[in-house]
């Protein structure tokens, strides 16, 4: 098999590509809940610079011994430099302050709610259309990619989409919009802070990335010793029994804890690092505050010292300058100062989390980018009647029959084809990777109702040759026919309808063994489910069993035997009812008695069937009609039990014992 | 559940005291930081005095200037005492969450090692697993979150009512009359929506094993032509999940609008009513009392400008503190299920122990069976095994055979007393097996179980499974019995040959030759070989058999098998059928007048017998 690709980072242009098809799908939302987020803003700053605003107006009114809740009465505030003019009564600025969070309340709600059902919408769609193109790719796909690293873009990844639209794109907007109203309203108030804040969020910065940098570290550290602590769990739990029968207990003990151990030190280190990060920025911000603070005081006492602003120097320390825009300017930069550290702080965190979600939107991408399973095939089975002469006609009705109708587009003429079963490999060369040939200049003929064993180690590319003729794969050189027809031709659906297939790894579904078995043919009656089961001698265990045909099986019939999951696999191929089977035989799950009731029920099902059979047990073998022995992608010898016998040959020494059937 | 709780949290044990430093410093934190505002309002307070015309300024000035800076000194000491607690929290809080969780991830891999087969059963392997690993983290992960924030947060709260009660105006009572509606309003919102999101973790749990079924069964899917069938299925799945999560995300959405609307709320109240008892405070009002006569208006509470901007602090803290409590709870919530499927196992008494008083020796490899009656779980209704009697001399070589579930493999797992047998005893050595210590015995009654299982390492390692002190001689003579010689002989790296997780890199007849030869190396007085050498050619077979019979005359030899072939020569054969013996004799016998024995003898030999 190809080697198994390995995660990576995100692609370029990931984010852009996201964006775009969550704008084309929702414009109106997006831009709603732009807005939304934008009031949402101001109600919140609003809140700050009100305070200050009050603040002043009460100092002023103390002074001017006007009450600020007086309606008729305006004060004659300087607040913030003169530059609110509505500052003038404390009534007022309250009810203006109300109707401002009252509009920032119902835009949080608006955007909150919006982004939400959003998401979730588009990730349905997302979701879908990700399952939907996985249906369509090639087998080669599932036999490169881990198993859990296609499981995982379901799960992470797409989680960290749901994350990235419903949390970061508005709150990104959220943080950077307050960030930058902040920036504004410092530099109004006061130069001097606007400079102590941005240090002090330099300082915190440096402390994210350098101890959080020590703290990945670490992370990364952990979680490879998470891994080696899993491999451990998984390899002594699956061979626990072992374990007790060599009463190894205490050894594996004290290798665990050792291995534990380690992984302690190292979540310690990582732990500690990244707990200690949020208490050293909190105080970074504590002292901000009070050196705020202190600088306020300055500002105040020296005469010397000037406050800059926007506007330029402002004299602070003399008395002509009044009290309360004083107080205004303190109120506001210190309350500004807390809401700029924090957002700050909150932006940093976006960034990191884009980071972690474009790489998981880039993966969703790759499974949508992969090209699904070409089918260029337009020889079609259809249902059939055939007269005494031998001609054939096709019928819309299900007539028990089925031809395969090939137009001719040289002529425009079609042509019908009976369905028998005849398979022909000839000199098919096969290669996975392009490089380690796996079958070479392979031939094999199946007539109609034979039985066709392959043969050989494992590796030998007896599986490749039925992967072939369902063509999970498509053959490099040679041909592969189908009842004379050459399968490229076939429309896959129709060519894997006319194949019946039972798995070494029998994989049923979740639902019930009724659903199981009828999914070899979907529209089968009840009836024609219990004649298949009575095929593979499931009948019998199917009716012991608690709910009989309604029990439900979870997690790959997780509550029934390997031999029992084995003869629901064979009664699914039973009802499908297709001229061609391909049977990977299971190695040791049917014993010797089960297996000769089942091989009874194949007999039963395979007259007028070819079959292909990957046989592991020497009566399987003995029973067939051509034996392929298969060596490193070349069949060494062909024949029947008794002729490949007198060959003294390979399959001789085999059957005597010498080689071992795998 | 306060048990399981309690079960797990006695894991901790060295690691207790800093699991009882942390939340000590996680508090003196809280309490700073609900400090500061209270010393910030004396400072901007101060401030104002300072900033009052200069005429009023006469020598106070000085005194004034020196409160100011011990404000700041103060200040910056809080700030850097409430650093170093922070800090330290942040410390023993890692090293307490962190040593609990390895602590118990020891505890709990001893639990099951200490299990007996019908305790492992009882789980399936794939659930212990994530037990061990993913809740067994949430644990620790909720643990830390206990000492570092659980009592951090309540405390805040308490803490910044007392400071906003100490700071004054009686602006408290507008946070104590908020503290319920947000309460009350969080819980409702936590009420419907929990429900919906337990109901939407499951449904999202059946799409995720639905897309599971169809990436490791995708060659199934795509053989019978069920893309479409397996698309309408995920769709409808996904659909419905996606309704859900809509109608509990619409719940949730007016989580947000809901803390705005209160902290909003307290702003509001505080600017206006503070403000209010500010201004009436520095100029008392007069107002006509009922004798006709003017008197000052008494204002009990004072408040300044500071102290207000203080309370606006306070009054953020204490709802946001309440918004997080909620949270916390609900992912604590989440963590129980947790500790519910680790305490589980934990709990889990095994159903085999040692003796109190065990025989340290085993005699011989003689064994009997006295009417042993057997079933795997107490209510089964019917016995796995029935009514078996039969004994073995020391030194036989025993065949076994029967169809899948006739209870051939019950019948050996009850000599090494891997199970217990329900009725009638099982003795080796003409002792009790129950009267063994259970490493003597295993020791002595080698098994190679059906599912065989190689461990990563190297081929030595793994035989040094059966002894540790083994020889390199011995190894090879135990390879050479079990016919595995060339398996390291191919290799340059000899017996260091490495082994993948699970045997990975052998094949199936090699990987049974491993373990047959791993078993020898015991030097057991029973061999025990359960279909073991299924995928073993058999003429390999065979000189496994010799090399057994030849070289190690005095061990008594167990064999399950499938093949006739494997067996024929065996002292004596047990035909097994449904749970009960059909027949004891030897080939020569059974051939002749058991009808089991005929039939599979003659689905082997159809053709071979030809020969």
């Amino acid at each position: 098999m190809p080697p198994v690709k390995i995660r990576g980072r995100a692609k370029k242009g990931t984010i852009n590509r996201l964006l775009k098809q969550l704008f084309k799908r929702y414009p109106g939302r997006l831009i709603f809940s732009g807005i939304c987020v934008v009031f949402n803003v101001i109600g919140n700053l609003c809140s700050s610079i009100f305070v200050g605003l009050v603040t002043g107006i009460v100092t002023r009114a103390i002074e001017t011994k006007v009450n600020p809740f007086d309606i008729s009465a305006r004060i004659e505030a300087d607040a913030m430099g003169g530059t609110f003019h509505l500052a003038t009564n404390a009534t007022i600025l309250l009810i203006i302050m109300g109707v401002m969070y009252v509009i920032g309340i119902i835009a949080t709600w608006g955007w909150n709610r919006t982004m939400a059902l959003t998401t979730h919408e588009f990730l349905n769609d997302f979701r879908k259309a990700m399952f939907n193109h996985m249906e369509d790719l090639p087998v080669k796909y599932f036999d490169t990619h881990k198993k859990g690293d296609i499981m995982s873009l379901y799960t992470n990844d797409i989680d960290t989409i749901r994350q990235f639209i419903s949390q970061t794109i508005p709150e990104f907007l959220r943080t950077t919009l307050s960030v930058l109203f902040c920036l504004a309203l410092l530099i109004v108030n006061s130069i001097w802070i606007t400079l102590i804040v941005v240090l002090c969020t330099i300082a915190m910065s440096l402390n994210t990335k350098v101890i959080g940098g020590i703290s990945a570290k670490y992370f990364i550290k952990a979680q490879r010793q998470v891994g080696v602590v899993e491999g451990n769990i998984q390899e002594s739990i699956n061979g626990l029994k072992v374990i007790k029968v060599f009463t190894h207990e205490e050894e594996s003990i004290e290798q665990f804890e050792k291995i534990n151990e380690e992984l302690r030190q190292y979540q310690t280190e990582a732990n500690m690092k990244g707990n200690i990060t949020m208490p050293i920025n909190g105080n970074i911000g504590n002292f901000m505050y009070v050196l705020a603070a202190v600088v306020c005081c300055l500002l105040l006492v020296l005469p010397d010292f000037k406050n800059l602003t926007i506007t330029g120097f402002k004299e602070m320390g003399n008395s002509e300058t009044s009290l309360d825009a004083f107080l205004s300017m303190v109120t506001t930069s210190l309350m500004m100062c807390r809401m700029f550290t924090n957002n700050v702080a909150q932006l940093s965190q976006h960034v990191t989390f884009i980071v972690m979600s474009m790489a998981g939107a880039s993966r969703c991408f790759d499974i949508m980018d992969e090209q699904a399973e070409a089918d260029d095939g337009y020889v079609t089975l259809v249902n059939c009647n055939i007269d005494e002469k031998g001609n054939i006609t096709e019928s819309d009705k299900k007539t028990g029959k089925y031809a395969w109708k090939h137009p001719h587009k040289a002529d425009e003429t079609v042509t019908y084809t009976e369905l028998k079963g005849d398979i022909i490999l000839d000199q098919v060369d096969f290669s996975y990777d392009g490089k380690k040939i796996v079958l070479n200049d392979v031939s094999v003929y199946a007539h109609p109702g034979q039985q066709v064993a392959l043969v050989g180690a494992t590796g030998a590319g007896k599986t490749t040759i039925t992967n072939l003729i369902n063509r999970f794969y498509d053959i490099k050189d040679g041909k592969v026919r189908y009842d004379g027809i050459n399968i490229n031709k076939i429309k896959k659906a129709d060519l894997r309808r006319s194949l019946g297939i039972v798995l070494q790894d029998t994989n049923l579904f979740t639902g019930t063994v009724m659903e199981n078995i009828r999914y070899g043919k979907l529209d089968a009656t009840d009836e024609e489910v219990y004649e298949a089961a009575k095929i593979a001698n499931a009948y019998d265990f199917i009716t012991r069993l608690p709910e009989g045909f309604n029990t439900m099986l979870t997690g790959d019939g997780a509550n029934l035997s390997q031999g029992q999951r084995q003869l629901l696999s064979i009664a699914r191929a039973a009802v499908a009812d297709a001229p061609v089977m391909i049977l990977d035989e299971a190695t040791s799950s049917i014993d010797t008695r089960t297996e000769k009731l089942v091989q009874e029920g194949m007999d039963k099902i395979m007259h007028g069937r070819t079959v292909f059979v990957i046989a592991h047990r020497l009566s399987t073998v003995q029973n067939s009609d051509v034996i392929l022995v298969l060596d490193k992608g070349n069949v060494i010898e062909k024949g029947n039990h008794n002729s490949l016998i007198e060959q003294k040959g390979t399959y001789y020494q085999l059957y005597t014992g010498a080689f071992e059937l795998e | 559940m306060w048990k399981k709780i309690k079960l797990i949290l006695s894991s901790i044990r060295e690691y207790k005291k800093y699991a009882l430093i942390t939340p000590i410093f996680m508090i003196i934190e809280a309490g700073i930081e609900c400090c500061l505002p209270f010393f910030i309002s004396k400072f901007v307070d101060t401030i104002i005095l300072l900033k009052k015309p200069a005429d009023m300024l006469d020598g106070s000035f000085n005194n004034m200037g020196l409160s100011v800076v011990w404000l700041i000194v103060l200040l910056i000491g809080l700030a850097a005492i409430s650093l170093f607690c922070g800090i330290m929290g942040g410390i023993t809080g890692a090293k307490a969450s962190v040593g609990l969780a390895a602590n118990l991830r020891n505890d709990y891999y001893k639990k099951i090692q200490s299990f007996s087969f019908a305790n492992i059963d009882k789980f399936s392997s794939s659930s212990l697993i994530t037990r061990m690993t993913t809740d067994i983290n949430n644990v620790q992960q909720s643990f830390q979150m206990l000492i570092r924030i659980v009592v951090r947060v309540p405390l805040m709260l308490i803490f910044s009512v007392i400071m906003a009660s100490v700071t004054g105006g009686g602006m408290v009572l507008i946070f104590v009359g908020l503290i319920p509606l947000v309460a009350i309003g969080l819980a409702l919102i936590g009420k419907f929506a929990i429900g919906i999101f337990i109901r939407v973790f499951k449904r999202y749990d059946k799409v995720n094993e639905s897309v599971q079924e169809n990436v490791s069964g995708i060659r199934v899917v795509k053989a019978y032509v069920r893309e479409d069938f397996e698309k309408q299925k995920f769709d409808a799945a996904s659909d419905s999940m996606t309704l859900d999560f809509v109608r509990a995300e619409k719940i949730i959405a007016l989580n947000n609008p809901l803390m705005n609307t209160m902290i909003h709320l307290s702003n509001i109240l505080v600017l206006s009513i503070g403000s209010s008892i500010i201004f009436a405070n520095s100029y008392p009002t007069t107002v006509i009392d009922e004798n006709g006569k003017e008197v000052v208006n008494i204002v009990y509470n004072s408040l300044s400008i500071g102290q207000m901007s203080a309370l606006l602090t306070y009054g953020i803290q204490i709802l946001s503190s309440l918004m997080f409590l909620s949270m916390i709870l609900v992912m604590m919530f989440m963590s129980l299920e947790s500790i519910k499927r680790v305490s589980e196992v934990l709990e889990e008494e095994p159903t085999i122990v040692n003796p109190d008083d065990p025989i340290m020796d085993v005699k011989d490899g003689s064994i009997d069976f006295d009417k042993v009656d057997f079933k795997y779980f107490e209510n089964a209704e019917k016995n796995t095994l029935e009514d078996i009697d039969f004994h073995i001399k020391s030194g036989q070589f025993v065949g076994i055979l029967g169809s899948t579930g006739s209870g051939k493999t019950s019948v050996v797992n009850l000599i090494s007393r891997l199970y217990d047998v329900t009725d009638g005893d099982v003795k080796v050595g003409g002792i009790d097996v129950r009267d063994y210590d259970l490493k003597t015995l295993r020791d002595n009654v080698s098994v190679v179980l059906q599912k065989n299982v190689l461990f990563s390492g190297t081929i030595a390692s793994n035989l040094q499974w059966g002894d540790k002190e083994a020889s390199e001689e011995e190894m090879l003579k135990a390879l050479e019995h079990a016919q595995a010689l060339e398996i390291i002989k191919n290799s340059p790296d000899g017996l260091n040959r490495v082994v993948e997780q699970g045997g990975a890199n052998f094949s199936g007849g090699q990987k049974q030759r491993l373990c047959i030869a791993r078993a020898l190396l015991k030097k057991p007085k029973i061999l025990i070989l359960d279909d073991s050498t299924s995928a073993v050619d058999t003429k390999t077979d065979k000189l496994i058999r010799k090399a057994l019979k030849e070289d190690l005359p005095n061990m008594t030899k167990i064999v399950i098998a499938q093949r006739i072939s494997s067996i024929e020569d065996a002292d004596q054969i047990v035909v097994m059928n449904d749970g009960r013996i059909d027949a004891i004799g030897t080939h020569e016998e059974l051939i002749k007048n058991n009808k089991i024995y005929q039939e599979v003898y003659y689905t082997q030999n159809k053709v071979g017998g030809e020969q």
